[in-house]
């Protein structure tokens, strides 16, 4: 075995993939190989660091020298100054790593970015090597397994479970423990394990960020389940749209059939098990676990009523359970380190922690894990950096098109499963998509409730029509064609529609429509009564005007007006005629002296 | 198929790597790598640090390297910093004697007298 001196970590996820990561790393093997330095630094190709924002990101360990934002030319001086010559390249790294004061190097934890983390399911994310499964034995890996299959009954892993607190990461929150007990009280020949990792929220990529960086853990935790309910057969249903998550999946499943810890008498205990990967093809609906189930069968995805549950009559018509890709991540860690240590994370009733992805109007964008009970606040401005450009928070959504917003006003609130529903939205999968003061609220709704009608299977009446009108009513909203009324007539809609639809997605598209009403019900007022968007938002609404005063007349915006809606005479004020005007914004764009007027 | 036991072993043998991925406490062995450092020999003697820590059962020792401290003509310098205590700088280090260091340094907590600043310094 050999020692390096260094490591050379480079996140390999999919934000920094994009971002051609593995041209940087293919440019650090030969400039390593050209100095010989080949056998003393190692580089290492890791999952999601998190700040995704800084993409792509270099570590060079031991000294923890964050390196963000790295172009291919900075490669040879990172490996001339730092690697050949010792020497950390200050100008190259994070700029929050470097501390303003006494210009030393702080340690990653102790940037704004990571201070307030605290990484459990994201434990490996970043550090070790996704497609190496030594890696991950080297970190405890496969450990959780091998204590399940020698030490405990299935019983204990339940207890255990429930102890914990642990509940359901997918949105709904529901109690892993109680779930897996169900499944275990399911008498059948047959049992199947699932993972859900159909994760298809606009904005969100957590369980892509586990599944690239430490897919060990869920097919650990999986195998763990099969012990529990007496399972031999598990499937993951991954979005075939993450091509990384899949590849390292099939490496890692191949590599754990490779090393006995799939397949046949695992450890030597005489328990079998493996699994199977599922491609689904891109519809939102498949995250539903019964339209879940319904397409690992073959047919088309849709879902199915409830009662049965899974847990009694799911895949193939026998007991099943279903767990979200962050779910499983977390289970080896609590069966090592006990139900205790998990239960002192969190709130009262929410437990351990959550990865959220940050996005929208933030400055950085990236992958969190914080514990439970964290607000909001933090989140936004302590991890996150607040607003691009000095802009003011106006709100966040949370539980991406099934969960609502929250707003300004409740930036102190604690995040966990029930002050989210409290507050009229839902912790969702971690979805976080901050929104600042440009942003229309009517606008976001019609956004969200667009999506849900999208990807509405089509098979429920609510689902089906309902959604769409009321898609119809925001949009005649947005284009200055609101009626009194309309507000009613959207809450009996997403009233109706929320007691009716036949499945999650269905009974949650109502959501962000009702959470703005909530908290917003003034800026849609506005747009019906005054046909006017405060934030500037909604193209159809505004209003071009020429400030006489500063007009000085030269005609540039006339000359530049494709619909030939702007006279005047020169050395005098123009005119804008609002009837022929198409909104374009070009004469805004154009004018020197500031004279054009956006409401 | 891997047992228990397999899975033990290769989870040791990886300890040492995955550990130096982490910020951490550990001793830290600086070896002098300046044009002086290394044109005394600074290479050979970084890369035995490396072979002999990596035979032994030490977890968490770092290997760093640094630039010149302004005392050429004692190249190869290594300086170790063990937690709290003073460091010690180890002065015309050869690869030879570098396995004595390492066992009775950095396994045992004695550093090498001989080998140091404070001895050559006597000459």
């Amino acid at each position: 075995m050999n020692l390096f001196r260094s490591q050379v970590l480079i996140c390999g996820g999919t934000g920094c993939t994009s971002s051609d990561s593995p041209k940087l790393a293919a440019r650090f093997e030969t400039l390593l190989a050209e100095k010989g330095l080949d056998k003393e630094v190692k580089i290492v190709r890791t999952g999601c660091f998190g700040l995704c924002e800084a993409g792509p990101v270099v570590i060079v360990y031991p000294e923890g020298a964050f390196y963000s934002r790295v172009k291919l030319e900075d490669v040879d001086e990172i490996v001339e100054e730092h690697l050949v010559k010792g020497r950390i390249v200050r100008h190259l790294l994070y700029h929050d790593s470097v501390d303003e004061q006494t210009q030393s190097i702080k340690a990653l934890d102790d940037t704004r970015f990571y201070r307030k983390q605290k990484r459990v399911a994201l434990r490996n994310c970043g550090v070790i090597d996704p497609e190496n499964i030594d890696d991950y034995i080297a970190t405890d890996g496969y450990m959780a397994l091998a204590k399940v299959l020698t030490e405990w009954q299935p019983q204990d892993v339940i207890d255990c479970l429930k102890a914990s607190g642990l509940r359901g990461r997918g949105g709904a929150g529901f109690p892993t423990g109680n779930k897996w007990a169900f499944a275990v009280g399911s008498k059948s020949d047959k049992k199947y394990v699932l993972c859900n990792a159909d994760e298809g929220d606009p904005g969100a990529f957590m369980d892509r960020s586990v599944l690239e960086g430490d897919p060990h853990a869920v097919l650990e935790a999986m195998a763990i389940a099969g012990y529990t309910i007496g399972s031999d057969q598990g499937y993951i249903y991954v979005r075939a749209e993450y091509p990384i998550a899949v590849k390292r999946l099939t490496i890692a499943i191949g590599q754990a059939r490779a090393y006995g810890l799939l397949g046949k008498n695992i450890l030597g205990t005489g328990f079998n098990f493996d699994i199977e990967l599922r491609l689904g093809a891109g519809a939102f609906v498949c995250g539903e676990e019964t339209a879940l189930m319904t397409s690992i069968e073959g047919n088309r995805g849709e879902p199915r009523p409830r009662p049965p549950f899974p847990a009694v009559k799911g895949l193939f018509g026998k007991p099943s359970i279903l767990n979200n890709v962050e779910t499983y991540a977390n289970i080896p860690q609590i069966i090592l380190k006990g139900a205790d240590w998990f239960a002192s994370m969190g709130t009262e009733k929410s437990k351990g922690t959550k990865v959220f992805a940050l996005g929208g109007k933030i400055n950085n964008t990236g992958l969190v894990e914080v514990e439970m009970g964290t607000t909001l606040r933090e989140i936004v401005e302590d991890i996150g950096g607040g607003c691009p450009n000095g802009k003011k928070f106006k709100a966040a959504q949370t539980g991406g098109p099934s969960g609502g917003c929250i707003p300004a006003s409740m930036l102190d609130i604690k995040i966990d499963y029930d002050n989210l529903i409290a507050a009229g939205s839902m912790m969702g999968s971690g979805g976080l998509i901050v929104m600042d003061e440009d942003n229309c609220m009517v606008d976001i709704a019609r956004f969200f409730l667009e999506f849900t009608v999208d990807e509405s299977c089509g098979k429920c009446t609510p689902c089906r029509v309902g959604t769409r009108r009321m898609l119809e009513i925001l949009q005649r909203i947005t284009e200055g064609k609101g009626e009194e009324g309309d507000i009613e007539r959207l809450e009996t809609l997403a009233k109706t529609i929320q007691a009716s639809a036949l499945c999650g997605l269905g009974q949650t598209a109502p959501n962000p429509v009702l959470s703005t009403l909530r908290y917003f019900r003034d800026e849609y007022e506005v747009h019906i009564k005054e046909k006017r968007c405060p934030a500037g938002q909604c193209k159809k609404l505004l209003r071009y005007t020429i400030v006489a005063d500063k007009c000085k007349g030269c005609g540039l915006c006339a000359r530049n007006c494709p619909v030939k809606c702007i006279s005047g005479e020169v050395r005098k004020p123009f005119v804008i005629d609002s009837s022929k005007c198409i909104k374009c914004g070009a004469c805004m764009d154009n004018c020197r002296f500031g004279a054009i007027e956006r409401k | 198929m891997k047992t228990l036991a397999d899975l033990q072993a290769i989870r040791e043998s990886k300890l040492q790597e995955l550990h130096n991925r982490r910020e951490h406490d550990g001793p830290r062995v600086v070896v002098g790598m300046a044009t002086c450092g290394i044109a005394a020999g600074a290479r050979p003697v970084l890369q035995a640090f490396m072979s002999e820590i990596a035979k032994s059962d030490l977890k968490d020792v770092m290997i760093q390297q640094m630039g010149c401290i302004g005392m050429c003509r004692l190249e190869p310098i290594v300086e170790i910093f063990r937690g709290s205590e003073d460091k010690v700088t180890y002065v015309h280090m050869t690869p030879d004697k570098v396995a004595r260091v390492v066992s009775e340094h950095l396994v045992n907590g004695r550093p090498v007298m001989e080998y140091t600043i404070g001895a050559a310094e006597q000459h």
